[in-house]
């Protein structure tokens, strides 16, 4: 009898998974070292968290400012509404936890304490959409969903190690509550090679395309771009428009380029299709009167599997290789 | 009787004549618990705490927040009394665009450092207020104002621990023992007791009250509260009676939400000014 053959294993199934490709250029910490050169130039900043420092790269800013930190525990009721006390208090606060906690289990706090008082609370997340192989308990799937009706909470999805530095970086200035979905441990480094820079509020063109427009948040911008790549070589030209700020939507530039003939309109974003960046989008094009080939990438309305990354959004439709082929299908 | 004693009896009364104007307003509310937290407040503001009327939002008053924001008649009456909101307010009380809403909100009125509404929400922020404080180097207390059915929140207990985690000796929660929730007796909704063992195992100062002592007696368990060496949170328990004062709004039986008739709002305010200050001498 034959040995059974080895398949190779993926080994990506932990809660606390790379979303970075094995070739893949990245930086660590991102959001640990922009706080704490945020920190250094605002001394109202302080850092908040609720036992996951180490999950949120928070631990890189309590390492430089240990006196500016604080601990709660595994209460992300006392996170928030502290971190509300705390603004009122004139502090800035930047507390984080994983999305699914800050959506899920404090919702009451986000909405009665933080927004309601428009306080001066950065809620800042990790592991957001499909980026944890642990199941739905840690896969933030519907977070946008969840937050986007809160008036006045801004939200806003970067895309990569860069961008999450300039993210930070501008909302230390912004006076008001906002929700940020963080990359964490090595993160991708990809939007440095477009000479960008993020803007609160833009929406920004970072490549030029004739047959497709992809409007993209997050994760899905890099994605998209590889995806753009692969199909540029069947000669198919993709445009993508990066929409970080998916609260307030950039809607005069959506607007401009959706309105561009000839282009079918795709939104690809790491969340559920419902509620998130592409109903927002779809809802702006049919106010608005524009009429044209709509289609969605994103997550099901599922619960989604436990597994490895890579073969996750390879079956969920947000791998690089299935962005293309989805857009090739339907030209 | 000594001054203090009479000067909290005068404020306490007043403060419940403050509330029973505005219940009249609405014909309803939540007017049991205004008269039963009366004596709490009147010591709050006109004893224990440095309040600042004229300049509602100063760096050195102390904070208090009503996180049991249903109570905000009674609040409201005790910032009326205290000079935070003119007298003639009362009028519009819970009416369209007026700055006392049913419900505390901290946009709407001076004096008011939190929406409440939903509750369990105070103490957290309670937390944060007395950590953000302690980092600015300001020694002002903060008080949490709350009710024993929030004592049903997780987040009142997440808040307990993270108090006491953090030493919050400047910390100072008031908890309205009622034994009244929204469907029953809070003894048949979800036991509680015994409260005393459950926040000094918590890590807490604690201390009970009741409505059976003297002004005076309350006023130097705040006193304790404030001054007692303790390296952390303190807590004062309070058996509250509501609809204290006039007694035919204390035999009501159901008193969360009371309705009053339109003669009786007059009647009780009758009673209430009629009525000797009863203190100890």
């Amino acid at each position: 009898m034959n040995a059974p053959v080895k398949k190779p294993r993926l080994t990506t199934a932990a809660m606390i998974a790379s979303i970075a490709g094995p070739d893949q250029r990245t930086r660590p910490a991102p959001f640990g070292h922009a706080l704490a050169a945020a920190a250094a130039r605002r001394p109202e900043i302080v850092g908040l968290t609720a036992d996951l420092s180490k999950y949120t790269d928070l631990h890189i800013f309590e390492q430089q400012y240990p006196d500016r930190f604080y601990q709660f525990g595994m209460s992300e009721q006392l996170l928030f509404g502290a971190a509300g006390g705390m603004a009122k208090e004139g502090f800035a606060p930047f507390a984080t936890t994983f999305a699914t906690f800050a959506t899920r289990r404090a919702y009451d706090f986000i909405h009665q304490v933080i927004a309601e008082d428009h306080l001066n609370v950065k809620i800042c997340c990790a592991l957001p959409g499909l980026t944890s192989g642990y199941g739905p308990s840690h896969q933030a799937t519907e977070d946008i969903a969840v937050l986007r009706a809160i008036p006045g909470l801004a939200i806003i999805d970067p895309c990569d190690a860069l961008e999450i530095a300039q993210v930070v970086a501008a909302m230390a200035d912004y006076q008001g509550p906002a929700y940020i979905r963080l990359l964490r441990g090595q993160v991708p480094l990809v939007l440095d090679a477009y000479d960008y820079q993020f803007e609160f509020g833009k929406a920004k063109q970072i490549r030029e395309g004739k047959d497709a427009l992809v409007i993209s948040s997050g994760l899905m911008t890099m994605r998209t771009l590889d995806a753009a790549a692969l199909l540029a070589k069947d000669s198919i030209s993709v445009a993508v428009l990066h929409c970080p700020t998916i609260k307030p939507l950039d809607e005069a530039t959506i607007l401009a380029a959706a309105s561009q003939p000839g282009r079918m309109v795709v939104v690809a974003e790491n969340h559920s299709v419902i509620g998130g960046l592409g109903e927002a989008v779809a809802c702006l094009l049919m106010r608005s009167g524009i009429c044209t080939s709509f289609r969605q990438i994103g997550l099901p309305d599922e619960f989604l599997t436990a597994g490895a990354l890579p073969s996750l959004h390879d079956k969920y439709g947000i791998s690089s290789e299935k962005v293309a082929a989805s857009i090739r299908a339907w030209l | 009787m000594n001054d203090r004693q009479s000067e909290l009896e005068t404020r306490a009364r007043n403060i419940r004549r403050h509330a029973l104007r505005m219940g009249a307003v609405q014909g309803q509310g939540y007017i049991g618990q205004a008269l039963g937290w009366a004596d709490v407040l009147a010591v709050a503001y006109f004893h224990a705490m440095n309040t600042t009327p004229k300049d509602p939002k100063s760096e050195s008053r102390d904070r208090f927040l009503l996180s049991h924001g249903h109570y905000a008649i009674g609040h409201y009456a005790a910032l009326i009394e205290a000079g935070f909101i003119p007298e003639a307010e009362i009028e519009s009380y819970g009416s369209d665009d007026s700055g006392l809403p049913m419900s505390g909100m901290s946009s709407y009125t001076p004096g008011m450092e939190m929406s409440g509404g939903s509750l369990g929400l105070g103490l957290p922020i309670a937390v944060g207020m007395a950590l953000a404080l302690r980092a600015k180097g300001n020694p002002a207390f903060v008080y949490n104002s709350m009710s024993d059915g929030e004592l049903d929140e997780g987040s009142t207990w997440e808040a307990a621990l993270g108090a006491a985690h953090h030493k919050l000796s400047k910390l100072i929660c008031l908890v309205d023992i009622n034994n009244q929730q929204a469907d029953d007796k809070c003894s048949s909704v979800l036991g509680l007791e015994p409260l005393e063992e459950k926040w000094a195992a918590f890590g807490w100062h604690v201390q009970r009250a009741n409505y059976r002592q003297s002004i005076q007696e309350l006023a130097d368990v705040f006193d304790k509260a404030r001054f007692t060496p303790f390296p952390g949170p303190r807590v004062i328990l309070f058996d509250s009676l509501m609809g204290k004062g006039v007694s035919f709004l204390e035999a009501r039986e159901n008193n969360h939400f009371l309705r009053v008739d339109e003669s009786e709002w007059q009647r009780a305010i009758d009673e209430l000014d009629a009525a000797p200050t009863k203190g100890k001498a």
